[in-house]
Parts: structure tokens; sequence; C-alpha cells
């Protein structure tokens, strides 16, 4: 059995596993949008899952922009969801 | 099927010129062997620039081209994302300095509009810019489109006039001359379409096309990369690039040739260009060429440093030897015309080189002469 991680997800607690991927670790809670585009305000999470899309994008430890299908979740992560280019304007 | 013209190729310069010839009243039918796009011109970038192009033949042809462009953006109700944001130029040595405003000189007594700026005034139009350059020049008629939406709007308005038809995966095998030797016809897959008029818009391939007529065009690929940064909110206003850009255009050098050239796009992404090498059709990613993009952008813009590459892509430019495109009639096939090999211009050339073939189609006088841009340039031989 993978170590339990416990991460952040907009300020609420979560269990994790470590090894998972953000996008896993997510999804494991039915958490399945966590940006909203630029432009048309619209939700998204994740597409391709193998990290060529870049739909995934998440704000990890204040840093925008990781892709949560290729980025393993660890333990005390703070994670964010994203708005526009997750640069504040 | 019995059009007045057929274009071969649905780049952004086949669809300019089915454009120009529908609007002067000819029926048209666009063939690719792929999709709208699906050449160069969906793998390059889409700046239409006076500032990198020295006084002579190509910078006449530029200058009406970004007339032509406003205007058809006018009327296309802005579909493809045309930005009149300005060029500005930069030199990171004193000794680039000199020879850019030399350059911008010579621009300026023929139409171009060059303002210098002084190294301490650069942050004023590019807050983000490197303290460290030498100064720059601004040019305020550089302009940007999306160039697959350009494409794409461009022959969709062309098919909505009922005058133009459009076949999309549909390879040219063949082009026909009657006794007297002029164009009869279009050998496609999908059929023979009969015509007098073949306009020879296939990019990089214009040389293949050439020989199913029978001539010599002498037309190679010539490779570029681009990085896509994260989308960011605005921070590069203008088409920033440096100096060198410029002789890496008009070089003659077979080997890899680099040159940052910087823009912001609408979808909030930065774009990095732009690499120029002669290696054929090789498609093979090379991390070098990469990094050194990178680094000389972030010479640039310093910030780019803590910025993440998303992607790169890249395509093949069609180049000529002497850096021209050909445009207009060839005298060995009469009914032939070419309109291709515009190099990294393509798609800042492309509505003038439409506007002046169908000029020259329809008996009109054409706004530029077309002698420098002529096949019969090159010699006039005939493949076996
Ligand atoms: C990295 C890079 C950056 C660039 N940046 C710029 C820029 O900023 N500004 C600019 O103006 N230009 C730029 N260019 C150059 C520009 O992209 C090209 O000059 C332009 O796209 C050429 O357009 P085209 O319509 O002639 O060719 P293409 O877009 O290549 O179209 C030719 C078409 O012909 C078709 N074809 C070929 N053979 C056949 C056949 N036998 N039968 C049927 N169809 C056929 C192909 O499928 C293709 O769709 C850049 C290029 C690169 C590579
Ligand atoms: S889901 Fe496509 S990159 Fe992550």
């Amino acid at each position: 059995m993978s170590r339990e991680v416990v991460f952040r997800f907009d300020g609420a607690p979560y269990p994790g596993r470590d090894g998972q991927t953000i996008a896993a670790a997510l999804i494991d809670h039915g958490i399945l949008s966590w940006r909203r585009t630029r432009v048309d305000d619209q939700p998204r999470g994740i597409l391709c899952g193998i990290g060529v899309c870049f739909d995934c994008l998440i704000t990890v430890n204040g840093e925008p922009n990781v892709r949560a299908c290729m980025t393993g979740v660890e333990d005390g992560d703070d994670l964010r969801s994203q708005e526009g280019t997750g640069y504040a304007q | 099927m019995n059009p007045d013209v057929v274009v071969i190729g649905a780049g952004v310069v086949g669809a300019c010129c089915a454009r120009a010839c529908v609007e002067a009243g000819l029926t048209v039918v666009v063939v690719d062997r792929g999709a709208v796009a699906g050449g160069t011109t969906g793998g390059g970038e889409g700046n239409i620039l006076v500032s990198d192009k020295e006084p002579g033949p190509e910078l006449d042809l530029a200058l009406l081209s970004r007339e032509l462009w406003a205007q058809m953006a006018g009327s296309l109700g802005d579909s493809f994302e045309l930005d009149p944001k300005g060029g500005l130029v930069v030199a990171t040595h004193q000794h680039t300095l000199d020879y850019l405003l030399r350059f911008a000189d010579e621009q300026r007594a023929c139409g171009v509009i060059a303002e210098p700026v002084a190294a301490t005034d650069l942050p004023d139009h590019e807050p983000r810019i490197s303290r460290d350059l030498a100064g720059g020049v601004l040019y305020p008629q550089d302009m940007q489109v999306q160039p697959m939406l350009a494409a794409a709007h461009i022959i969709e308005a062309a098919c909505a006039t009922g005058r133009t038809t459009l076949m999309t995966d549909c390879a040219v095998t063949g082009i026909d001359v009657d006794a007297s030797g002029a164009v009869s016809g279009v050998r496609t897959a999908q059929g023979v379409i009969s015509t007098r008029h073949v306009i020879n818009a296939a990019g990089t391939w214009g040389g293949e096309i050439a020989a199913l007529a029978g001539v010599e065009l002498p037309i190679l690929p010539r490779r570029g990369f681009i990085l896509v940064t994260e989308p960011l909110p605005p921070l590069v206003r203008h088409k920033v690039y440096a100096a060198d850009y410029v002789a890496n255009v008009a070089s003659d050098n077979a080997g890899l040739e680099t040159s940052a050239v910087i823009e912001g796009t609408h979808s909030g992404t930065i774009l990095i260009g732009a690499s120029r090498e002669r290696v054929g059709f090789d498609k093979t990613l090379d991390w070098h060429v990469l990094g050194r993009l990178a680094k000389q952008a972030i010479e640039i813009f310093p910030l780019l440093a803590e910025v993440q590459l998303l992607r790169t892509y890249g395509g093949f430019r069609p180049y000529c030897p002497d850096h021209l495109p050909v445009i207009g009639p060839d005298p060995r096939v009469p009914g032939l015309l070419h309109a291709c090999g515009h190099e990294g211009a393509g798609v800042g050339l492309g509505a003038a080189t439409g506007h002046v073939i169908a000029q020259w189609i329809t008996g009109a006088s054409t706004s530029i002469d077309l002698a420098p841009f002529s096949p019969a340039r090159f010699g006039a031989s005939h493949v076996a």
C-alpha cells in the first residue's frame, strides 16, 4: 500500500496517496474541474491525461500552469483552481 | 466543371488568389491535396511586415499588401485577428544599431514609416523590455494576423459568392496542355478540371507543380521552429525582434540561423520564432535550435526566463535562390501562373500576390511591375 499524503484544494484538506498524479488525486474525490478558461470562462479538467493538451492546468504552491496529469501530488501541497492565465491580472 | 481559373494550394497565398480572382469576376476552383492551411500556412506565424524588407520589389509588394490586408479584414469582419500592433526592432550592440538606423533611413525613402527610438525610451513602448539594449526603430505599419484563420475565412468568403468551389483531399496529378502548348486542364485525384488558367500556389511544393507542366522552378524548403509559451496576461505589446533578424532573412548561409522574434497573440500565448535552416524536409526536433531561440528571447525580455514553454511547432518556408517569390505568368506554358516561393513572408505578401495575379489574368495593368518576380529570371529550362 502506498503512503497517505494530505493536500489542500482551494483551502480544504483532502487525503491522497503518494505516487498519484494531482489529477488522479482530485478525481478520486469527485473533483473533475479545476480551471476556467481565459476567454469564455468554461470549466476544464483532464482531457488527454498524457501531458499533451495543457487543458489540466492548476496552480501548485503558488506556481500557475502546472499540468495536473503529469505532476505527482505531495504531502502538504497547496492546490488552487485557476482562473484565466493563472497570473493575477 | 469548367472554371476560369484553377488554384492549386489552399494555403494563405492560394486563398488570396482565389478571392482576388472572384472579386475580378472570374469563376474559381481551389484544389488542395490536404486540408485548408495544412501546408506551411499552418506551420508559421502571421506577421505582415514592412520592417524586415530592404528597398526593392519585395518592399513595394509588402507596402501594397498591408493596405490590401487591412481592406480584407474590414470586409471580412475581423475574422482572422488582424492586429495593427506595429513592430519594434531592437539592437543589442551599438554597431548593429548603426546598421539598423542606416537601413531605416533607406526604407523611409521608399515610404516606410520608421521612427528611431533611443535606448532610454524603449520602455515607454515596451515596459518589460531589457534595459541593456542599444536602441531600436519603431515600425507602426507592421501588423499580424492568425494565418490559418485568414486562409480559411478568405476561402469561405470566396465560396459564399457561389463562384468558387473548394476541393480538399484532392491531389493534383497532372497539368494538360493543348496542341499549342497552352494549359487546357488540371488532372486531380477526383478527375479532370478543364480550364485555361492554372495558378500554382503550392508553396514549398511549387517546383513539383511546375514539373507537372514540364517546367523547372527552383523552390526549396527552409525549416523554421517556433516556441509557444504558456498563456500570459499581455506583456509584449509589439512584434519585437533583434536587428540581426534582417540580416538572417536575406542570408545565403545554409547553416542554422536564429534571431528571436517575440510577439503576443490574442489567446495570451507568446510566440518566439524563428530559426532558419536548410535541411530538406527533415522534421526532427532539434533541442539545440530551440535552446538558442529561448536564450535570445530572454536577452530581449528577461522576464521570459520565468515563463514555461507549452510546445514548439514549425514548417518549411518555400525559398528561391534569390529570396524573391515567383509571381506571374510562366512564358514557357501559356495559362500557367505562379504564386509561390514567398519564403518567410507568404502571409505578409499574400494579399498583394492574389491582387496582381487577378489583374494579370483579367488583362488589367498590374499595380506592381511583375518583371522582378517572373519565373523567366531563372533561365528558361524545360524538364525532360
Ligand atoms: C517558422 C515559420 C515562421 C513563419 N513566419 C511568417 C510570418 O511571420 N509572416 C509571413 O508572412 N510568413 C511567415 N512564414 C512563411 C509563411 O508561412 C509561408 O510563406 C506561407 O505560409 C506560404 O503560403 P502558401 O499558401 O504559399 O503555401 P502553403 O501554405 O504551404 O500551401 C501550399 C498548399 O499546396 C498544397 N499542395 C502541394 N502539392 C499539391 C498537389 N500536388 N496537389 C494539390 N495540392 C498541393 C499543399 O497541401 C499546401 O496546402 C513562416 C514560415 C515558417 C516555417
Ligand atoms: S490532460 Fe492533457 S496535458 Fe494534462
